[in-house]
C-alpha cells in the first residue's frame, strides 16, 4: 500500500509539473550566474588585452654626444636622423647632466632610450606612420637597433605629456599618502565612536538619532562628501587644494560611517558572557573593552576598515571637487603638496586624445585592480585566519 | 588566611598567603574551636528588585552562612539569578534595574555609595551557567585578573598563583602541560573548572554560582559537585540550581524561591525532609516546577 503511494506519484501530473518548474527555475539561476560570469570575463579580457602592451616599450640604441651644442639643448646629442625616432624625453636632461658633471664634455655614450610613442604604437599595433619614417624604423628594427623591453619606467615615473614616458608612480605615491591620511583620520574616530555607541552609550533618543544618521551617512553619494570636503577643509580650514591632505580627509569623511558600522558589527559579535565574565572579575567597563572586547573583535574591525579603504581608493567623484584630478606629474613629497591618485590618473589618461594613452589607461586600471584585489584578499585572509568560533 | 595548608603544595599556599592583604578570618577560628553555629557572611534584608516597572523580587531576607554552601532552588523565572546578581552588583550593568533593601557582606553595606564595585567583585566571585572562559590561553585566563588588580608583582608569584588556583579547582593535573593553549579549547566541564579557578585566583571570600553544572554532562557535573564540596572549607558559596538532588548533595542550607519571594529557608536536610510550607513540599515532590 505504502510503496504504491510512493512510486505512483512519479506519474502524477501535479508532481511532474512541480519538478519541471523546479528544473526551469534552476536553469534560470544558472543562466544568471553565467551572464554575470561572462561580464566579468569580458571585462578582464578587454582590459588585459588592451593594457598588457603598456608593460613593454620599444627602445632604440643611440649614441649620445656630449658637446657644446648638446649642453644647450639635449636633442643635439643625437644624430639628426635619430631625433625623429628617440623620445625627446630621453635627451631632455642632458644639459643638466653636463652641468653637474663637466667631465662629460667631449665624450660619447651609447645607450638604449625609449622610442617616440607613435613609433612604439606602429611597432606594437601597426598604426600609421609617414612612409619615410616607417622605412627608417623598419631598417633599425631589422638591424637589431630597436628592441622591445619591459617598461620599468611605467612604474618609476609620474604622468607625462609624452606618452612613452608616462608612468603610474606618482599616482601610486599619491594614493599611499591619501589612504594613509584617510586611515589616520577615519580609523581612530570611527573605532572610538563605535566603541562608545556599542559599549558605553545609554540607549536613549539621542543615541538612536545618532545611530540612524550614521547609517544614512553611509548611503550618501560620494560626490556630496567632496562638496563637504571642499567647504570644510579647503575653504574653512585652508588646506591646500589638490593636496593629499585635502583628498585624504575628504575620503576619510566618506570612510568614517563604513568603519563605524563595521566596527559596531564586530563588537556586537563578541558574546555577552565574555563581558559578563570580565565584569564579574572586577573589570571596569574600559578594561572590559580594552582587554576582551577589542582584541576579540579586532579582525572584524580591520576587515571592515580595509574594505572601507578599498572603497575610498577607487573613488574619483569627491576628488574631482577637491582638485586632485589634474595633470600632476610629480610624486608628492608631503601631505600639503599637489597629488593625484590611481583612479584619477586612469581618468586623466582616458581623456587624452593620443592613441598611446589607451594602453596606459588599461594598464593603469590593471594596477588599480591588482591593488584593490590585494586589499580585499587581505581582508578575506584576516577574517578567515582570526575567525573565532565561540 | 588559609589556616589549613593545601595538601598539594605547602610552599604555594605560603606565598599566596603572603600575597593576600591580611584579613582576620574569625570563622575559621570558630570552626577549629568546634562551634557549630556559623557566622553570617552575607545578609540580605528586605531586598526588592524591579526591572523597569516589573517587580522581580519581593522583600527577600536571607542569611548566607560562612564556609557553607547555600543552594537557591525554585522554578525557573522565580528570581534566583536576579537575587544572585544582587550579591556582586552585576545587576548594576542592567540599566533598567532598581534595587531597594540592604545587602551586607561581613556587616558592610555593599550598596553604600562609597563601595567600589571592583573591590566588591574581587571579594565576591561569580561562575556562570555557561562556561565563559576568556578567548585567551589557560594561563592568561587565570593570570588576567590578579595582574589587573595588582595582587601579584613578579612573574614567579603569578606562575605560582596560576598553579595554585588550578590545583584548587582540580584542573592542574589535566592542563599543567598545556597552559598556553586556549581556554576555549577545553571540554565544557574543564572550562567550567577553569572559570572557577579564575574566580579563585583573586582570592574571593564568597563565590556565586548560577547553575554551574546545568550545561555539563553527568560526569563533569559530579566533578564540579565534588569540587564545590572541597571549596566550602575556604569559601562561602551560594549556588543556584534547578537540580534538587544537586542541592541535596552539596548544600548545607537551601532557600526555596517562588515568584520573587523566598518561601522557605532552612538547613537542607530539614527543608527536604520536613518542609514547613505546602508550596515547598509541592515543589520538592515534583508536583510543579
Ligand atoms: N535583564 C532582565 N530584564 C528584564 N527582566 C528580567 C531580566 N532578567 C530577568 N528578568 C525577569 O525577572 C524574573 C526573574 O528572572 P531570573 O532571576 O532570571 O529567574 P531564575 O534565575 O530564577 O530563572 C523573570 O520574570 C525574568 O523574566
Ligand atoms: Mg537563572
Amino acid at each position: 500500500m505504502s510503496t504504491r503511494r510512493l512510486t505512483g506519484s512519479a506519474n502524477d501530473p501535479h508532481i511532474r509539473r512541480r519538478y519541471r518548474a523546479e528544473k526551469r527555475f534552476k536553469a534560470y539561476c544558472i543562466g544568471a550566474v553565467g551572464i554575470a560570469f561572462a561580464i566579468i570575463v569580458a571585462f578582464f579580457t578587454d582590459i588585459i588585452s588592451q593594457g598588457y602592451t603598456a608593460f613593454w616599450q620599444h627602445q632604440v640604441q643611440v649614441t649620445l654626444e656630449y658637446n657644446d651644442r648638446s649642453a644647450r639643448l639635449g636633442q643635439f646629442a643625437l644624430d639628426s636622423d635619430m631625433r625623429d625616432i628617440a623620445s625627446r624625453g630621453a635627451t631632455r636632461s642632458i644639459p643638466l647632466e653636463m652641468e653637474d658633471n663637466p667631465d662629460l664634455m667631449g665624450t660619447t655614450d651609447q645607450r638604449w632610450v625609449p622610442v617616440k610613442a607613435e613609433i612604439d604604437q606602429y611597432l606594437k599595433h601597426g598604426h600609421d606612420l609617414p612612409a619615410e619614417l616607417r622605412q627608417q624604423v623598419d631598417a633599425l628594427a631589422d638591424s637589431g637597433r630597436i628592441q622591445s623591453a619591459f617598461n620599468t619606467r611605467f612604474f618609476t615615473t609620474g604622468d607625462s605629456k609624452l606618452p612613452e614616458l608616462a608612468g603610474i608612480f606618482s599616482a601610486a605615491v599619491g594614493t599611499l599618502y591619501v589612504l594613509g591620511i584617510t586611515l589616520v583620520f577615519a580609523f581612530p574616530i570611527g573605532v572610538m565612536s563605535a566603541v562608545y555607541l556599542e559599549e558605553f552609550a545609554p540607549d536613549n533618543k539621542l543615541t538612536q538619532t545618532i545611530e540612524v544618521n550614521i547609517n544614512n551617512l553611509a548611503a550618501v553619494p560620494s560626490i556630496i562628501f567632496g562638496l563637504l570636503g571642499l567647504a570644510l577643509f579647503i575653504n574653512f580650514f585652508g588646506v591646500p587644494r589638490s593636496s593629499a591632505l585635502a583628498g585624504g580627509l575628504t575620503l576619510g569623511l566618506m570612510t568614517l560611517p563604513i568603519i563605524i558600522i563595521s566596527t559596531r558589527a564586530a563588537l556586537r559579535a563578541v558574546p555577552d558572557p565574555i563581558r559578563q565574565g570580565a565584569f564579574a572579575m572586577g573589570c571596569s567597563r574600559w578594561q572590559v573593552v580594552r582587554d576582551h572586547v577589542l582584541p576579540s573583535s579586532l579582525p572584524g574591525i580591520l576587515t571592515g576598515t580595509i574594505i572601507g579603504l578599498a572603497q575610498a581608493m577607487g573613488e574619483t567623484a569627491p576628488l574631482i571637487i577637491v582638485g586632485m584630478i589634474a595633470y600632476i606629474p610629480e610624486a608628492p613629497s608631503g601631505i600639503f603638496e599637489s597629488a593625484t591618485v590611481l583612479p584619477a590618473q586612469v581618468f586623466t589618461w582616458a581623456s587624452e586624445p593620443q592613441q598611446a594613452y589607451v594602453e596606459k589607461t588599461a594598464a593603469g586600471i590593471m594596477v588599480l585592480l591588482a591593488v584593490l584585489l590585494t586589499l580585499n584578499a587581505t581582508a578575506v585572509f584576516l577574517r578567515r585566519k582570526f575567525e573565532r568560533r565561540w | 588566611m588559609y589556616s589549613e595548608a593545601t595538601t598539594e603544595s605547602p610552599e604555594t599556599t605560603e606565598s599566596v598567603t603572603a600575597m593576600t592583604t591580611g584579613q582576620t578570618d574569625t570563622s575559621t577560628q570558630a570552626q577549629t574551636a568546634g562551634t557549630a553555629e556559623k557566622n553570617v557572611k552575607v545578609k540580605a534584608e528586605n531586598v526588592r528588585l524591579w526591572y523597569g516597572q516589573t517587580q522581580a523580587l519581593h522583600d527577600l531576607n536571607l542569611d548566607i552562612h560562612e564556609n557553607e554552601v547555600t543552594a537557591l532552588i525554585g522554578p525557573s523565572g522565580c528570581g534566583k539569578s536576579s537575587f544572585l546578581r544582587c550579591l556582586n552588583r552585576m545587576n548594576d550593568l542592567i540599566p533598567s534595574v532598581r534595587i531597594e533593601g540592604q545587602i551586607t557582606l561581613d556587616g558592610e553595606d555593599i550598596y553604600h555609595p562609597d563601595v567600589d564595585v571592583v573591590q566588591l567583585r574581587s571579594n565576591v566571585g561569580m561562575v556562570f551557567q555557561k562556561p565563559n572562559p576568556f578567548p585567551k590561553s589557560i594561563y592568561e585566563n587565570i593570570a588576567y585578573a590578579p595582574r589587573l588588580h595588582g595582587i601579584v608583582n613578579s612573574r614567579r608569584d603569578l606562575d605560582e598563583l596560576v598553579e595554585h588556583s588550578l590545583k584548587r579547582a582540580g584542573l592542574w593535573r589535566e592542563v599543567s602541560d598545556r597552559l598556553q593553549t586556549p581556554g576555549t579549547a577545553l571540554s565544557g566541564g574543564q572550562q567550567q573548572r577553569l572559570c572557577i579557578a579564575r574566580a579563585i585566583a583573586v582570592n574571593p571570600e564568597v563565590i556565586l554560582m548560577d547553575e554551574p553544572a546545568s550545561s555539563l554532562d553527568p560526569l563533569a557535573t559530579a566533578t564540579i559537585e565534588e569540587l564545590i564540596d572541597e571549596l566550602k572549607d575556604r569559601y562561602t558559596i551560594a549556588i543556584v540550581t534547578h537540580n534538587l538532588q544537586q542541592a541535596a548533595r552539596v548544600a548545607g542550607y537551601t532557600a526555596f524561591f517562588h515568584m520573587g519571594e523566598i518561601v522557605e529557608f532552612n538547613d537542607t536536610d530539614t527543608l527536604f525532609t520536613n518542609p514547613r510550607e505546602q508550596k515547598t513540599e509541592d515543589y520538592i515532590t515534583g508536583r510543579y516546577g
